[in-house]
This record gives C-alpha cells, sequence and structure tokens, in this order.
C-alpha cells in the first residue's frame, strides 16, 4: 500500500549503511529558535526548522525498526519510518508523498501536534534512556520542504469525477481532510465555513508565531486544485439548510463544525469589561487582525494579563498576551504544572517568553472599578489531594488562603462545549448527553447521508484526531455511497 | 462580496441599505440577524434584518452611524459592496397569537421591530405599536408600522411630534386603558431596561431583542454573554429574544461600553 515499504532495497541499503551505535549515538536535533527577547516584539513563527543537513542527520537516527511502535502513537498511522528513510537518502519529495498518503495536512500537523504524546513517546530511544527520534521536526521539514519547492511544472492528478456531490460543512482540520480525501476518490466537493476565511481553528485558533496563515493557505491552495469549491460566509443549518443541501443535489454531508462555545467559571464578577473566552482574544488578534495598524477590530491592550487554564489555548493566549505588549502575565492553573494538558514547548516557549506560571491557584472572585472594568481577581490557593477517577490527583482548596492581584485583562481558557448550532438546525440529528453529534464507527450520524467528525464529535481534541475522522469519515462514505448503486 | 442595491437616508446618522444576499433573503425569518463587514479590513457587525425580498433576492437593514465602522457603512452608496455578508443567525422570534401585543421600539430600534409587528399582525394579533425618539426627525418607518399596526403611539422627548414624553409613558397608556397579553420592546438598552420596568408592574409578560458586542456571531467567542434569569446566556445563539424581565440590562449596559 505505502509507497516507501520497509523490504524495499533501498530501505535494505539504507540500513546497512551504519550500525546502531553509530546512529545511537547522534544527538537529538535541536529546533532552531528565534531569541525569546526578539519573538515577544514580533509575530514571526518561534520554530524555524531544520536545516536540509540537520534534518538527514536527525533521520540517520532512526533505527528503521522491524515492528516500528511510533507508528502506533500516531493517531492516523502515518508510515513514520517510511518518510524519516526517505529524508535520510535525501529524497525529500518521496518523504512528502509517505506522508501525504495518510495527512492531509503535515506542515501543519508538524508544527501542532503534541509528538511527546504521541509517535515519539513510542520511539525505541525512550527504552534507552535517549531521546526520541524528533518525528514532529522532521515531519514539518519534509511538509515545508515540498511546499517550498517550485509546483510550476507539476501535473495535477485530478481523478474522473464520479458525477457525486458531497457537502461538508467546516473548513477546519476535520473538514479540509475529508474534502481532500473525497476529492482524491472523485467526488465533486464543497467546503461551506461560517467565517469569512477558510481554514477553521487552524486559523481564527492557533497564533501565527506557532502556525504562520501561509502554511495553512497553501494546503487549501491545494485542495483547490484538486478541484474542492470553497465557499465562505455560508452556515450549513442557517444559511443553506440540509433540505436544500439535498435539493441542490448532494449526495451526503460531512459536518465538521468545531467545538465552538466556550466554557466560562461562573464565579462571581466574571462578566466585568476585560474578561473573555480565548477564543474571543485569539479570535480577535487571530482572524480579525486586532492590534495591526488598518485594522478596525479593536482589543485591550493592558499591561497585566491573567489567563485561566492549562492547554494549549491557554499558552497560545498567554503568549499572544505577551506579544500584545503586556509586561505582566500570569498563567493561573489549579493543579500543578505535571498535570498540564499544554505540550511541553508550548510551555518551555511561554516561561522562556516571560510569563509567569500560578500553578495551584484557582480564581474565585473578580473584583471591578466603577466602570464595571475588571481591576483584580482573588485566587485561592490549591494543593493537590486523592487521585480522582480520572487517575489525576485532584485540587483541594487551602483553607484561608486567598490573595488579591491587580489585573486589567483575564483570559478564560477552560475548555469549550460542542456548538448547538448545526445538532439544532437539523430536525432528527441525535446528539449525546454532552451536546456532540452521536455517530457510530464509520463516523455516520442518526440521519444516513450525514456523517460528522472532529471537535463536533469528540467535545475537544486535537488537529490529528480531526484530520483522523476525516479521512475515517470519507472512506465510510465512499464506502456506503459505492454500495448503495 | 455583496452589492448594495438602493439607499435611503432615515435622518441624518440612519440609513436604510437593500443589499444582494439571496440564500438569507430566502431562508430569513423575523428577529434573525446577519453580521456584517465593510471591506477587508473591516470588523464583524451584527445588524438585525429589517426585511426581506426572496424574489429579488435582498435584505434591508438599517444602520445607525455611531462608530468608524458603521459611519462607513453609512457612507457606502448603491453599487458599493460589503465586503461580506452572513447569515441569518440567531432565533427567530416567538410568533403565535397571543390576542393584543404592545411593541415599543425606540430609535433605530424600530427597524427590527419592523418584521416582528408585521408577523404578529399576521398572526392575527391585535397590535398596537409605540414609536419613541428624541424628536420628530429620528422617528423612523412610521409609515410601514403604520400598515400592520391597528394603532400607533407617537412619544419624542422634545413633544416634536406625536405625544411628549418616553416610551414608557405610551406603553402605560395602552396597558392602563385596556388588557394587554404580550409586550414586544426594541430599541437601546436603557429604553428597554424601562419598557421592562413598567410591564413588570403590570404582569405583561414582554419579549427585548438584545444587540450586543458579538465576534463571530456563532457562539464561539461570548463577547455577547449576557445575564438572564441569574444564568449567563450567549446572544447570538440562545437570543437574540429574552424575557425582558429576566435581563440584567445594568451589566449589559457596562458591557457595551466595552471598547469604549
Amino acid at each position: 500500500m505505502t509507497i516507501s515499504p520497509r523490504d524495499a532495497e533501498w530501505r535494505e541499503q539504507l540500513r546497512q549503511a551504519h550500525n546502531a551505535k553509530y546512529r545511537t549515538a547522534i544527538p537529538r536535533a535541536k529546533m532552531p529558535e528565534l531569541p525569546a527577547d526578539y519573538r515577544v516584539t514580533s509575530n514571526n513563527e518561534v520554530n524555524q526548522g531544520l536545516s536540509t543537513e540537520m534534518a538527514v542527520l536527525e533521520a540517520t537516527r532512526c533505527l528503521d525498526c522491524p515492528d516500528p511502535q511510533c507508528v502506533t502513537g500516531c493517531p492516523v498511522g502515518i508510515n513514520i519510518p517510511g518518510f524519516i528513510k526517505n529524508i535520510e537518502r535525501r529524497n525529500f519529495h518521496d518523504a512528502a508523498m509517505v506522508l501525504k498518503e495518510t495527512s492531509a495536512l503535515p506542515a501543519v500537523c508538524g508544527r501542532v501536534c503534541p509528538q511527546e504524546r504521541q509517535c515519539e513517546s513510542k520511539c525505541i530511544y525512550n527504552k534507552m534512556k535517549k531521546p526520541a527520534v524528533a518525528i514532529g521536526y522532521l515531519e514539518r521539514f519534509a511538509a515545508d520542504t515540498e511546499n517550498i519547492r517550485d509546483h510550476s511544472h507539476d501535473t495535477v492528478n485530478t481523478p474522473a469525477l464520479n458525477g457525486k456531490k458531497i457537502a461538508v460543512a467546516g473548513s477546519g482540520p476535520a473538514g479540509l481532510s475529508f474534502a481532500g480525501a473525497m476529492a482524491r476518490l472523485g467526488y465533486s466537493v464543497t467546503v461551506f465555513e461560517a467565517l469569512h476565511e477558510i481554514g477553521g481553528v487552524l486559523k481564527y485558533g492557533i497564533p501565527e508565531f506557532r502556525l504562520p496563515n501561509s502554511v495553512v493557505d497553501i494546503e487549501i491552495e491545494s485542495l483547490k486544485k484538486q478541484g474542492v469549491e470553497m465557499v465562505k460566509d455560508c452556515i450549513i443549518g442557517k444559511t443553506l439548510s440540509y433540505d436544500r443541501l439535498l435539493e441542490m443535489g448532494f449526495d451526503g454531508v460531512f459536518v465538521a463544525s468545531g467545538a465552538g462555545l466556550p466554557r466560562f467559571m461562573g464565579i462571581p464578577g466574571e462578566s466585568l469589561v476585560n474578561i473573555m473566552s480565548s477564543n474571543e482574544y485569539l479570535t480577535r488578534i487571530n482572524l480579525m487582525h486586532a492590534g495591526t495598524a488598518g485594522y478596525a477590530t479593536p482589543v485591550p491592550r493592558v499591561d497585566r494579563v491573567a489567563v485561566i487554564g492549562g492547554g494549549n489555548t491557554a499558552m497560545d493566549s498567554v503568549r499572544t498576551a505577551r506579544r500584545m505588549g503586556a509586561s505582566k502575565v500570569m498563567l493561573v492553573y489549579r493543579r500543578s504544572e505535571e498535570e498540564m494538558p499544554a505540550r511541553l514547548e508550548e510551555v518551555k516557549h511561554a516561561k522562556e517568553e516571560g510569563v509567569e506560571f500560578m500553578t495551584l491557584h484557582n480564581p474565585v472572585e473578580y473584583l471591578g472599578d466603577e466602570k464595571g472594568h475588571v481591576r483584580a481577581m482573588r485566587v485561592q490557593r490549591m494543593e493537590l489531594g486523592e487521585p480522582d477517577e480520572s487517575g489525576r490527583r485532584s485540587p483541594v482548596p487551602v483553607e484561608g488562603a486567598i490573595e488579591e492581584i491587580p489585573v486589567d485583562l483575564v483570559i478564560v481558557s477552560v475548555g469549550v462545549s460542542p456548538n448547538p448550532l448545526i445538532p439544532s438546525a437539523i430536525d432528527g440529528l441525535e446528539v449525546t448527553r454532552r451536546g456532540t453529534i452521536a455517530v457510530n464507527d464509520d463516523m455516520r450520524s442518526s440521519i444516513p447521508l450525514i456523517y460528522a467528525g472532529g471537535d463536533i464529535v469528540r467535545g475537544g481534541a486535537t488537529v490529528i484526531l480531526a484530520m483522523g475522522d476525516g479521512r475515517h469519515a470519507a472512506q465510510a462514505m465512499h464506502k456506503a455511497l459505492s454500495e448503495k448503486e | 462580496m455583496n452589492k448594495i442595491l438602493e439607499k435611503e437616508h432615515f435622518s441624518a446618522n440612519v440609513v436604510k441599505l437593500v443589499v444582494e444576499a439571496p440564500l438569507i433573503a430566502s431562508s430569513r425569518r423575523p428577529g434573525h440577524f446577519v453580521i456584517i463587514i465593510d471591506n477587508d479590513h473591516g470588523e464583524r457587525i451584527p445588524l438585525t434584518i429589517a426585511d426581506s425580498d426572496p424574489v429579488r433576492g435582498t435584505i434591508t437593514l438599517v444602520v445607525q452611524a455611531i462608530g468608524d465602522s458603521t459611519r462607513a457603512i453609512c457612507a457606502m452608496e448603491p453599487g458599493d459592496c460589503l465586503h461580506d455578508v452572513v447569515g441569518p443567525l440567531g432565533r427567530a422570534t416567538h410568533i403565535e397569537k397571543f390576542g393584543t401585543v404592545v411593541c415599543s421600539g425606540g430609535g433605530v430600534g424600530v427597524a427590527p421591530l419592523l418584521p416582528i409587528i408585521k408577523a404578529m399582525k399576521e398572526a392575527g394579533n391585535r397590535v398596537i405599536s409605540v414609536l419613541a425618539a428624541r424628536t420628530k426627525d429620528l422617528i423612523i418607518l412610521e409609515e410601514q408600522v403604520r400598515e400592520y399596526s391597528d394603532e400607533v403611539i407617537i412619544m419624542t422627548d422634545d413633544g416634536s411630534y406625536g405625544n411628549k414624553g418616553l416610551v414608557t409613558q405610551g406603553v402605560e397608556s395602552v396597558i392602563e386603558r385596556e388588557h394587554v397579553d404580550m409586550a414586544v420592546t426594541i430599541g437601546p438598552a436603557i429604553m428597554m431596561k424601562f419598557v421592562a420596568l413598567t410591564t413588570k408592574k403590570h404582569n405583561v409578560p414582554t419579549m427585548c431583542s438584545l444587540n450586543t458586542i458579538m465576534v463571530d456571531g456563532t457562539g464561539m467567542c461570548g463577547a455577547c454573554r449576557v445575564t438572564v434569569g441569574g444564568k449567563m446566556r450567549f446572544v447570538c445563539i440562545d437570543g437574540p429574544e429574552f424575557d425582558a424581565h429576566q435581563v440584567d440590562f445594568d451589566e449589559m449596559m457596562l458591557r457595551l461600553k466595552s471598547y469604549n
């Protein structure tokens, strides 16, 4: 199935080229980064990417295991040694093609996947007490090298159209990966996006310094070249009803409308001015370009900012706040750093950029000034108690340990709930108790022509899991539509 | 891109725009709103749809120039294009035959009120409309409101037209004179607050339509959150209409001034 199987002659030769002792003696590549004091003054991407020589050397570390465990750690099962060995033999195009077999957005995943918890956590090097092969860095290298190549002489292999039309609601990672997979199977795919930009969370959520828009745009352009149509400002269930889609001749619908609704904590004072969700803060800045000269959308630019939460979105928010000029940025998290769901790299970058970590603290109240603007937060010190059902030690308040800290802006980043917009607009579409769309193993909903995936099914997950859903749903829908004939 | 086909000045600061938006025109119902962006550097602004023509494929918007973006939109001319129009958003108004309905609108709030007046009338209600403004020139859409109302009461602060006094006085005069089953109020937050206090005194159920700050308008950002009956609600997906007796208008007014 794969274009670079392990038993290919070149891979056999490559394995013979160096022994394990040589390979394991090579230190893991260090990602070149912009210096912290410079990067808080700009929106430039922090990670600069590996040079060709660094990438080839890093690829040489990979032992090309007979039973590669890294693949089992990847939610979409990328043929990891297959692409890495292509990098080692300097065939970067084939490396990218191996990635494309299973991932619609490798340049994105190479940047935002939590590799340390997925593929890299399974790498054989961990057993040797050595740092894992930098799979994420290599994925990004292969994808970027392919993307900056001159594509003007490429012939686009658009498959013969099979005459069937598919609608996709949402242009985030799930929607885009589904669209790509269906287009390659010969379907006419139209992606409908509610916002005025294609890309979903990749555009409104993840900041430029972690995932540049230009990287996302290359992937979108490549889908357009494959014949995928993109319609902005169009909300399925509102602008176009499900019945209208059927009248328009669509044979199937994939709902990938994302997580949506930000959660708040429900504590006193949370409605004060300058207390907002991370979704709002990041959308204003990333999607609407608030803070950039010439753009109309406002955003508070203040000195003291507190971000509540410990996930990747919280890290994106503290790091964004530093770039918006705040001198004191605090991350307030109720558990300890060990329990933080954010990626290690994000935690490291945030610290380097001068963010103060207030772990084992939880806000209990916000205090306002006479104009209704937040002026201080009251935070409760916590300690870790007994492990709860999730196995994590649950935070419990330390009695009497409450302090008041002055703050000008609070960004609440304690998770999201599924967006009810589509579920409530389609009669008969079954939802779970949590409000996510109920699907079977084939990602099929209670309405046979509607499939769903990504956060509207999972509630709040990662880019790679959403992409995996998109691919999975595409295969299942293709099978169902083919059997119908 | 959505082309502006017609423009009419209602007053110095208020314009009516008829905008091409065929999909929205055919799917919108009274109470729905749209988000518009005037240019590629613009912000997302929520506006209630005042009317639509599904045959022509147009929607009607009424815009008051209050900030930089709305001033720029009011300066646009037929032939110009809005960069983005998305909708219809929000929940449609709950329309049924209540009996006698008093609809009060203040200033530019009469524009979103008009489709509700029309729908209430078509559902068989006796509709009494109270239009209020500071002065005569700021009373808008009077003729259209008259077309669908059994009675129209005009209130101006300076007495330059209709009765001198506040909108609450107009609403209360009706409630004191006859049985009212339902009240609807749309206008500035301060006006809706006092209409709600008035109708509450008389136990008349009252619905208001809120126009808060929004970014996406689809539930994603939470900028539009309001407290209704002690619970946090999002105007964009839970509203824009709520039980006026339950809305915390004071909090909403503070939040409306977030960027002033």
